[in-house]
């Protein structure tokens, strides 16, 4: 326990500090230097330049040596200054990421655990029923292909514009102030449903088809077998195998966690989401540099955390590692 | 029938080519592969050329339909898969050699080397891929398909690693590597020619997850814009049709199509993998 535990300790803040020189090495040593091609774009405003071409200096640090350079990007990180925006001028980029984090955090996180839970569940089912198999297996199979923006596109096709049941962007509508009230709560979910749906169905294929190949593998288990030769219920029988398929799951969903956040960052792009992922997209196409790092720091951020709450889970439900982690205490 | 009789000879390839899900997946997979292929030859249009109206849904003139401006979207769709088959293959390729070495250095020496080849191999791995690669990709001033696919290369292959240590780990205590070892052959012999050569069914499943994951990086970036900044791929149309508000408009074929296209070639890559797992794995075998 002990040693498991300081590797993954070690993992974070590692992880952490390759983002953050990632972030820093990138504007500075890319080819065609970014950073006066950015200084270029701004040639057109009468005394413009001068300013951009200031505040870039200042905020690069462009006249240090690149060592101080790279201590005083962690010394600025630390005070929670990301840079300003210039999409949105003059919010600070942390104020930004403060505002948009929220709606990352309700679409993945509801989509993530229901779709593990009900995937599992789905799996599981498929396992032990030869009929029902053959039958939903090539549907989870083309769920877990699609590629999570496509999916919304087809959402928002079909439950758009078809049927027109749901809006298909924004947060909550135009004329809305949000608020506690009833009108609006309404309003939001219903923004929320769709680019939830999406993510929740593309995650569900994923986990039922794992589950399903975990089950036929503990079913030919030899426990498996003396449980059936020594007559015990199929039910108990299949919640045993359930359990042990379980643990791989977990440590699958920790693999997935990076692949379903990137997913996130389409979906939302596709709904107009204004999550993180949306931010970095118009940061992108606003060519807003601070915006864009900013982004890609919170979301390797988040990605942490949930992989910090993923190892937690495994730790509570592995009774190996639970054991063990008696024994010491 | 003599080639019959080879192939029955060796088990692996037996079971891999009568199994039906491997079947039905290349059979798909070369479906797509000849539509990439000769596509862009029968087509009678450019996909920048204007080829008619727009609005136009599926008909005989226009196969997949034309876009708001009049291009034609099966023009567009075909050249946009050979490109993403080309970076699918680039990419995949390099991330599976990345992948491989680093699996089998891990796996075979052990000890420092392998908790930092490990330590690396999960920082990569705890990176949304996706991120990395916009912020890379945002700030380089020209994008060509070989470059994109070295780049999304770079950052998809921790998942190969990690499934060729383990992999290796269990083989390196094996019998005929502990001999290959006492004949005193070179560490770069041992690797290839008794490890990497034992597992390779293995490495070229993994080269399928590779391959796709690839594609998949590739059209999400693309579908941002932050594609190849010459020609046309998959992720672009379907940017253009979401920007253009095609799907309110009416036009499914224009955003759903090429989408439908690429889920299609995903499905038989996911679809020859589980069947060779299922070949070369006997537990897994009938059900």
């Amino acid at each position: 326990m002990g040693k498991y535990f300081a590797k993954k300790l070690v993992i974070y803040p590692a992880t952490f500090f390759v983002a953050v020189t990632i972030n820093w090495a990138v504007p500075r040593f890319m080819p065609g230097d970014p950073i006066l091609s950015m200084i270029a774009q701004f040639q057109g405003l009468e005394g413009g330049q001068q300013i951009i071409q200031e505040r870039f200096i200042e905020n690069f640090g462009l006249d240090q040596s690149l060592i101080i350079q790279y201590f005083e990007f962690w010394r600025s990180l630390f005070r929670g200054d990301l840079g300003i925006s210039l999409m949105i001028y003059p919010r600070p980029v942390f104020d930004i990421i403060k505002s948009s984090i929220i709606y990352d955090i309700i679409i993945v996180f509801p989509a993530v655990s229901l779709s593990w839970i009900v995937g599992n569940k789905a799996g599981a089912y498929s396992g032990f029923n030869k009929k029902a198999d053959s039958f939903v297996m090539p549907f989870f199979y083309f769920l877990a292909s699609s590629p999570y923006f496509w999916f919304a596109i087809v959402v928002v096709y079909v439950f758009g514009f078809r049927f027109g049941v749901f809006p298909t962007s924004h947060a909550y509508g135009t004329g809305m102030t949000p608020g506690f009230t009833l009108p609006f709560i309404i309003n939001f979910i219903r923004h929320w449903f769709l680019p939830f749906f999406t993510m929740f169905l593309v995650g569900l294929g994923g986990w039922a088809i794992g589950m399903r190949n975990m089950i036929i593998y503990e079913k030919k288990a030899n426990y498996s077998e003396y449980m059936k030769a020594l007559g015990a219920k199929d039910k108990l029988v299949r919640r045993y195998a359930f359990r042990n398929g379980v643990l791989p799951q977990v440590t699958g969903l920790a693999i997935q966690l990076g692949t379903i956040i990137s997913g996130a960052i389409l979906v939302q792009m596709v709904f107009s989401y204004p999550g993180l992922g949306y931010r970095m997209v118009q940061a992108v196409q606003t060519q807003d540099f601070f915006l864009l790092q900013g982004c890609f720091l919170a979301l390797i951020t988040m990605a942490l955390a949930a992989n910090f709450i993923v190892d937690i889970v495994y730790m509570i439900i592995d009774p190996s590692i639970r054991a063990s982690y008696e024994e010491e205490g | 029938m003599s080639f019959w009789n080879k192939i029955k000879k060796n088990e692996n390839i037996y079971y891999a080519v009568t199994n039906t899900k491997v079947q039905i997946g290349v059979v798909l997979f070369l479906l797509i592969l000849l539509l990439s292929i000769i596509g862009p030859m029968i087509t009678r249009y450019s996909y920048t050329e204007f080829a008619g109206p727009g609005y136009e849904p599926p008909s005989s003139d226009y196969w997949f339909g034309t876009t708001i401006q009049g291009r034609d979207v099966f023009t567009q769709t075909v050249f946009g898969l050979r490109s993403t088959i080309l970076v699918g293959f680039i990419g995949g390729l390099i991330a599976s050699i990345i992948g491989v070495i680093i699996g089998l250095i891990a796996g075979y020496k052990g000890g420092w080397l392998d908790e930092l080849l490990m330590m690396l191999t999960n920082v990569v791995l705890t990176f949304p891929t996706l991120a990395v690669l916009i912020i890379v990709a945002a700030y380089l001033p020209y994008r060509g398909i070989v470059n994109m696919a070295v780049l999304v290369g770079l950052t998809v292959w921790p998942w190969t690693a990690r499934a060729v240590r383990s992999q290796t780990m269990s083989l390196k205590n094996s019998r005929f590597v502990d001999l290959s070892r006492i004949s005193s052959n070179h560490i770069i012999r041992i690797l290839f020619e008794d490890i990497a050569a034992n597992m390779f069914s293995y490495i070229f499943m993994v080269f399928i997850l590779q391959f796709l994951g690839t594609i998949l990086a590739t059209v999400g970036l693309e579908f941002i814009g932050l594609g190849p900044t010459r020609g046309i791929s998959l992720g672009l149309i379907m940017q253009q049709a979401v920007n253009w508000n095609a799907l309110e408009l009416g036009m499914w074929w224009w955003g759903i199509i090429p989408g439908l296209i690429l889920t299609i070639m995903i499905v038989s890559l996911y679809f020859i993998n589980t069947g060779l797992d299922e070949a070369f794995n006997p537990k897994l075998r009938e059900f």
